[in-house]
C-alpha cells in the first residue's frame, strides 16, 4: 500500500450506515477510520423511533444479540383522523421483534462500540470540511484539524451531505424532494404507557401509530395539507412527531411546530400523552425523492451510501434498514477494489449492481412515483376519505331509527354526488397506478 | 394572542429542552442583498426553531444561529439561494440525548 495512506478506508458520518460500512471492512481485517462531527455517538440524529432488526442482525452478526433496547415495536396502527372522530386498523403481534426502539444516543454508541471492538478506528469531534482530490479522485479528507489519505472514501454524511454536493454527484434538491419532520420526547413513567397502550408490564412489547388526516383543528383552514403524524413508545418515553413536505409548508408559509401543538390537542391523542414532559424537541429533513432523485453512487475512489444517497423508502417509514445495509454494501464493494487495487468509479460500481440485487434499488424503484401520486391526492387522503369512514361509521353505529338500507344508499350515490366524478375517478385510476407500481415492480 | 405569538412562545418553550454546545462563529449566514428582494422570506416562516427573524427596523434578517436543530430545510427552501449553510464546528451545535 501507497505510504501516503493513513487507512484503506475513510468513512464519513457515524450514523447507521457509515458505522456499517466501517464494520464490513474492519471484520475483513482492513484498517477504516470512522470519522464523525459530533462529540457524542448519534447526537445529530433523529427518527422516529425504530430500528429495524432483520437489517441489524445483517450488519451486526452475532453481535447483534448484545445490542439493548428499551422496547420492541410489535403494536401498528393506522389511524385516519377527524375532527372529533378516528378510525383504526391495528395489527399486532406481541411474538415479533421486527423492530426496537432504542434512543439515537443509545443506538449509535451501542454500534460504535461493537465497530471498535472489531478494530475500527473512530474519530469523533471532528468536522471533514472538504474532500481531498489528486487526479480526479478522491483521495483523502480535509478535517478541522488534519488531512487523513485513504485510497477509498465513503461518504455516509446524512441528507444534507455537503460532500456529495461539492463532488457534484448530485444536483441540489428541490423543497418538494425533502420531508421535514420534527418530534417530541415525552416523557412519561413506564407504568403509565403501559396502561395507556395497553401493553404487557415488560418491554418486549411497544406500539407505533400512524395517523393521517389534516382535518381538525386550526389545520383545516390548510386545504390539501398532506401530512404524516407518528407515535413511538419507548421505555418510559412516547415520542410523537409529524412529517410535512418541505413545498408545502413553503407554499402555505406554515411552521411545523404548530403542526405538532394542533395534533397534540386531538381528541384522539391528547389523552396518550397527557401529563408528560416534553424532554426533547427535534427537527430533521428525509430525503423523499426517491428512484428519480437517486444521486451517483460512485465517483473515483469514492462510494456514498444511506441518507446522503437518498435511500428512504418513506411509505413504508422505513429509513435505517436502508442505511445499514447499503453501508454494508458500500464497505463490501470498497474490499473488492481493494482486492483488485483499482478505485475508479468504473470499479466501485460494483456497488451499484449490488444495491441493484437487493432490496433497496428494487423497492425504490417500485416505489418510485408513489410519493408523487399520494401527494396528487392528498385533498382526498387528508380531508375526503377520513370524512367517508366517519360517515360510515355513523351509519353502523348511531342506531338513528333510519332505514339501514335507505342509508347505505344514499352512503354509497354519495361518492358520485359529493364531488366532481371525476374526482372519484383520479383517486381510483391514482389507486390503481399505486397497486400496479408494487405489484410489477422488481 | 395570535397564532403566529402562540407558535414562537411555543418553539421558545421547546428549545429550552434542547442541549447545545455552542459554536463561537455563526454556521449559517444570509445574502442580505438577495433577502432585501425576497418578498415571503419564506426562512422566517418555516425554519422549526424561528433561527430567522425579520428585523423590521434594521430591515434585514437577524439569524439566531445558537439555536439551529441543523434540518437543513432553510438552505432547500430558500427561493433565492441566499442562505449559506454550513456544519457547526467539530462537536458544536445541537446535542440530542432523548430522541
Amino acid at each position: 500500500m501507497d505510504t501516503k495512506f493513513s487507512a484503506d478506508v475513510i468513512v464519513v458520518g457515524a450514523g447507521p450506515s457509515g458505522i456499517a460500512a466501517a464494520l464490513s471492512v474492519a471484520k475483513k481485517g482492513k484498517r477504516v477510520i470512522l470519522v464523525d462531527r459530533s462529540q457524542y455517538p448519534g447526537s445529530k440524529n433523529m427518527y422516529g423511533g425504530a430500528v429495524y432488526t432483520t437489517a441489524l442482525k445483517e450488519v451486526f452478526e452475532d453481535d447483534f444479540e448484545k445490542i439493548k433496547y428499551e422496547r420492541i415495536i410489535n403494536s401498528h396502527t393506522w389511524s385516519f383522523l377527524n375532527e372529533t372522530s378516528s378510525f383504526d386498523l391495528t395489527y399486532k403481534d406481541s411474538s415479533s421483534k421486527y423492530a426496537y426502539a432504542i434512543k439515537r444516543f443509545n443506538l449509535e454508541s451501542q454500534m460504535i462500540e461493537i465497530a471498535k471492538e472489531n478494530g475500527v478506528y473512530y474519530i469523533p469531534n471532528t468536522l471533514v470540511t472538504n474532500l481531498i482530490q489528486e487526479n480526479n479522485c478522491v483521495v483523502g479528507i480535509q478535517t478541522e484539524y488534519e488531512k487523513y489519505y485513504a485510497p477509498i472514501t465513503i461518504l455516509a454524511d446524512g441528507v444534507n451531505s455537503l460532500l456529495a454536493r461539492e463532488l457534484k454527484l448530485r444536483n441540489d434538491y428541490k423543497p418538494k424532494d425533502m420531508i421535514l419532520s420534527i418530534k417530541e420526547a415525552i416523557k412519561l413513567d413506564k407504568k403509565t404507557i403501559e396502561e395507556r397502550f395497553n401493553l404487557k408490564d415488560d418491554l418486549t412489547n411497544g406500539v407505533n401509530k400512524q395517523y393521517f388526516g389534516s382535518s381538525f383543528g386550526a389545520l383545516k383552514e390548510y386545504k390539501n395539507l398532506f401530512m404524516m403524524t407518528f407515535l413511538y413508545t419507548f421505555k418510559d418515553t412516547v415520542m410523537l412527531g409529524v412529517g410535512v413536505n418541505l413545498a408545502d409548508l413553503s407554499k402555505n408559509k406554515l411552521n411545523i411546530n404548530m403542526i405538532l401543538d394542533e395534533v397534540k390537542q386531538h381528541p384522539d391523542i391528547a389523552p396518550l400523552i397527557k401529563n408528560g414532559q416534553t424532554i426533547e424537541y427535534s427537527a430533521h429533513l428525509i430525503p423523499e425523492g426517491g428512484y428519480k432523485k437517486i444521486p451517483k453512487l460512485t465517483s473515483n475512489g469514492v462510494i456514498i451510501a444511506g441518507d446522503a444517497a437518498g435511500f428512504v423508502n418513506g411509505v413504508h417509514f422505513e429509513g435505517t434498514n436502508f442505511a445499514l445495509i447499503s453501508g454494508k454494501l458500500a464497505g463490501e464493494s470498497a474490499l473488492i477494489a481493494l482486492e483488485n487495487d483499482d478505485y475508479s468509479a468504473n470499479t466501485l460500481s460494483i456497488y451499484t449492481k449490488k444495491l441493484e440485487n437487493s432490496f433497496i434499488l428494487k423497492d425504490l424503484y417500485s416505489y418510485r412515483n408513489i410519493l408523487e401520486n399520494l401527494y396528487s391526492r392528498s385533498h382526498s387522503l387528508s380531508v375526503y376519505y377520513p370524512e367517508k369512514i366517519k360517515q360510515l361509521f355513523e351509519i353502523i353505529t348511531s342506531a338513528n331509527c333510519v332505514s339501514k338500507s335507505q342509508q347505505i344508499r344514499k352512503y354509497f350515490f354519495s361518492f358520485f354526488k359529493d364531488r366532481k366524478i371525476n374526482e372519484l375517478f383520479k383517486d381510483i385510476t391514482t389507486a390503481l397506478k399505486c397497486a400496479l407500481d408494487i405489484f410489477f415492480g422488481k | 394572542m395570535t397564532q403566529k405569538d402562540k407558535n414562537e412562545k411555543s418553539i421558545q418553550d421547546k428549545l429550552t429542552t434542547i442541549k447545545y454546545n455552542c459554536d463561537s462563529n455563526s454556521h449559517l449566514s444570509v445574502d442580505l442583498k438577495k433577502c432585501a428582494k425576497c418578498k415571503d422570506k419564506i426562512c422566517t416562516k418555516i425554519c422549526p426553531a424561528k433561527v430567522y427573524e425579520y428585523d423590521e427596523n434594521l430591515k434585514e434578517i437577524i439569524v439566531q444561529y445558537e439555536n439551529c436543530l441543523e434540518c437543513g430545510a432553510c438552505r432547500i427552501a430558500c427561493p433565492k439561494d441566499a442562505i449559506k449553510w454550513e456544519y457547526p464546528s467539530s462537536g458544536c451545535g445541537v446535542i440530542f440525548k432523548n430522541n
